[in-house]
């Protein structure tokens, strides 16, 4: 479904990942997990074509088309989604007419036909649902004077109506209370399928118990230096990143 | 058809010629003026002077009242149309609602006329409305003494060649409530001067909106003049959307303690228009609060002017002012001009201003194209977000509707048909 190879990539005319190699199946969860700075938010957004950041080298397979060809709506529209670390606010769009044309737009795109007003209330209260979103924050303007956790549970919520093939959640665990942390878990995990994949950016262990990872993976410096099963991110929580640093540097020398 | 004579008295006759004296000395305004530096009226006055442009007599027969643009029908408490100027019976309908009165300025009362008429709008000063003042020929006249529910309509309406020399007054008297709207459209190459002077007195609430939406190739030149008393309470907000070289003068004089004037302005350039907008606001007595925000948008070829001034006088201590401007411009080769710019004359007062010209942001833009909207849609929907700020505080639903629709037919892009789905 995505196989990334050689990936050199950077923002601003600074390469961060140098040479991230990275295959991901159908179906598979993959937790990405890192120290500050090591390129892991470069990577999702390279993913989601966001403008500033560019490619040098390498190439980005998605479902055997070359993605980063793409420019970002038709991205989206082939079933990427990236759930950012720090959603935007945008005063005076309003939440549910955004997301009625974001939906409307993919299903364009698949030759299906749009829904109209009411079709797409009824799809959003059930989702809403899910991620335990009061209906009064769609008639608001996209993330404007929502808090962190409710901005987060709106990226998920946006993902379950827009039901990506690969979703990229940076850090959508950041600042969340344990509760918020099951209903983020609980989205992703309904999302779970033969054909859904999901990869994880997160820092802790703390979501990874309740969405397990079928593959745990180490960035830094730019490059994926280990990867594992769910037992590496237990590790990884009780020992930190450096054990792995220094292994990598001693191999290096 | 109206045969009333133009309310001749001694007294209106005598500040007509004096207009239309002071008008001969002033002269038409250059950009070598101060005021008049972005705008240049050279191809108008030209034009004005060969005398292209004729005054109408009586209102077009041909324009039935079904072809005529930005209607409100039933849900104004009244709505009077002047077609080149011309009042026309057919089309307008009256209201009778208890503390409303309104007529045309040709069957006002002396009484009310010589009270108020020329008293605001400084004709000595202002060409253009020493040009309005000695012409004048018809408008809306409009006087509450009570708290008034709904609003009344005041549409002027030019076509190919005429020019029109729009007047009204509002008189808002001591307590009463009042909402008028005043739009002004048309077909054609015309000329457009028109003066409307406001008067809130004690305690008044007077809710203005103006409309222009004037054919793309129309000159349009209008002023409003505000005058409040103590206590009152205005708001007048401008939304200009045509004009292929439209002014719009919005000037308050504070003038009484504890009044609050709220001036919004949205105008959207396109092309190669020159819309610009002016606004002064005079705070001439203590324990006043104006707020002031008008944004811009423009796109192609054209451009935009806000000039605000707020004066603070030496006298007007505790006065609170805010005035902001934020323009987006949507293209390279669109140019606009910001001169906020604060007078103020004692230190005892909380004011501040500020401008910004952008671009549309890439973050936001970036968010809406990563969830599958495409770039064109995308763009169109942070314009309008950017519009909807100003155009989602007219209170009146029909209003928000109708102006709302004038502004987004100008922008680019289809219109979303987002109106429906807010709460
Ligand atoms: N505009 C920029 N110009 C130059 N360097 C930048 C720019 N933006 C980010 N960086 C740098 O790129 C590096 C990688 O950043 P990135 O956001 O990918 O890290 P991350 O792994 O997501 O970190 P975190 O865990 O803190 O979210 C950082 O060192 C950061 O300082
Ligand atoms: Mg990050």
């Amino acid at each position: 479904m995505l196989e990334i190879k050689n990936l050199h990539a950077g923002i601003d005319g600074k390469e961060i990942l140098h040479g991230l190699d990275l295959h991901v199946g159908s179906g598979e969860v993959h937790a990405i997990m890192g120290p500050n700075g090591s390129g892991k938010s470069t990577l999702a957004n390279v993913l989601a074509g966001r403008p500033r950041y560019h490619v040098t080298a390498g190439s980005v397979s998605y479902e055997g088309k070359d993605l980063l060809a793409l420019p970002t709506e038709e991205r989206a529209r082939e079933g990427v989604f990236l759930a950012m670390q720090y959603p935007v606010e945008i005063p005076g769009v309003n939440n549910i007419y955004f997301l009625k044309a974001a939906l409307n737009a993919v299903r364009k795109h698949h030759g299906e036909e749009e829904l109209d007003a009411m079709e797409f209330l009824q799809l959003a209260r059930q989702k809403m649902k899910l991620v335990e979103l009061d209906e009064a924050f769609m008639n608001r303007a996209v993330n404007e004077g929502f808090s962190g956790g409710e901005k987060k549970r709106n990226e998920i919520f946006q993902m379950a109506v827009l039901d990506p093939k690969l979703a990229i959640l940076d850090e959508t665990d950041s600042g969340l209370d344990i509760d918020a942390l099951r209903i983020v878990a609980g989205g992703v995990n309904a999302l779970r399928s033969e054909k859904h994949s999901v990869l994880v950016i997160t820092h802790y262990q703390r979501l990874l118990s309740y969405l397990v990872p079928d593959f745990v993976h180490v960035l830094a410096n730019g490059r994926i230096v280990r990867s594992g099963g769910k037992e590496l991110a237990e590790e990884l929580e009780q020992k930190g990143y450096e054990w792995i640093e220094q292994e990598v540097a001693a191999g290096a020398r | 058809m109206n045969t009333a004579t133009k309310p001749d008295t001694d007294v209106l006759q005598q500040i007509r010629e004096q207009a239309g004296q002071r008008f001969e000395q002033l002269g038409w305004p250059t950009p070598r003026l101060e005021e008049w530096k972005y705008t240049n009226l050279q191809a108008l006055q030209s034009r004005f002077d060969a005398g292209a442009f004729r005054e109408a007599a009586t209102p077009a027969a041909s324009r039935s009242s079904a072809s005529l643009p930005l209607r409100f029908g039933d849900r104004a408490l009244g709505e009077l149309v002047f077609v080149n100027g011309v009042f026309s019976p057919e089309a307008s309908s009256l209201p009778s609602v208890a503390g409303l009165r309104v007529t045309t300025f040709r069957n006002a009362s002396v009484d009310v006329l010589e009270e108020h008429f020329a008293r605001y709008a400084d004709y000595e000063r202002h060409a253009l409305v020493a040009l309005n003042t000695a012409n004048a020929q018809d408008g809306a006249v409009i006087e509450a003494d009570a708290a008034i529910e709904g609003f009344v309509h005041v549409l002027f309406v030019g076509s190919d060649g005429f020019q029109s020399f729009p007047r009204n007054l509002i008189v808002a008297g001591r307590g009463s409530q009042l909402a008028v709207v005043e739009s002004y459209a048309g077909t054609g190459a015309y000329f457009t001067n028109s003066v409307t002077e406001i008067v809130a007195e004690d305690g008044a609430v007077v809710d203005h909106y103006r409309l222009e939406c004037e054919s793309l190739e129309a000159f349009h030149v209008g002023t409003v003049q505000i005058h409040q008393g103590r206590s009152s309470s205005v708001s007048s907000r401008s939304f200009a959307v045509g004009g292929a070289v439209a002014r719009n003068d919005t000037n308050a004089v504070l003038a009484a303690e504890g009044a609050n004037l709220v001036l919004e302005g949205l105008f959207v350039t396109n092309g190669t228009q020159h819309i610009d907008n002016h606004t002064l606001i005079d705070h001439a007595v203590p324990h006043c609060e104006s707020v002031e925000l008008y944004k811009g948008i423009l796109d192609g070829s054209s451009r935009g002017i806000f000039d605000g001034k707020i004066m603070v006088r030496e006298g007007a201590q505790k006065t609170v002012s805010r005035q902001t401007n934020k323009n987006l411009l949507l293209s390279k080769t669109a140019v606009v001009d910001s001169k906020p710019t604060l007078e103020i004359f004692n230190d005892d007062v909380k004011c501040n201003h500020g401008s910004t010209i952008g671009q549309l942001e890439e973050e936001p833009l970036f968010y809406l194209r990563s969830r599958g909207i495409g770039q064109e849609e995308a763009r169109n929907l942070l314009v309008y977000a950017f519009a909807s700020e100003l155009v989602d505080r007219i209170r009146i639903d029909a209003v928000r509707e109708q102006i709302g629709r004038a502004m987004f037919q100008q922008m680019p892009g289809r219109l979303p048909d987002r109106r429906g789905e807010q709460r």
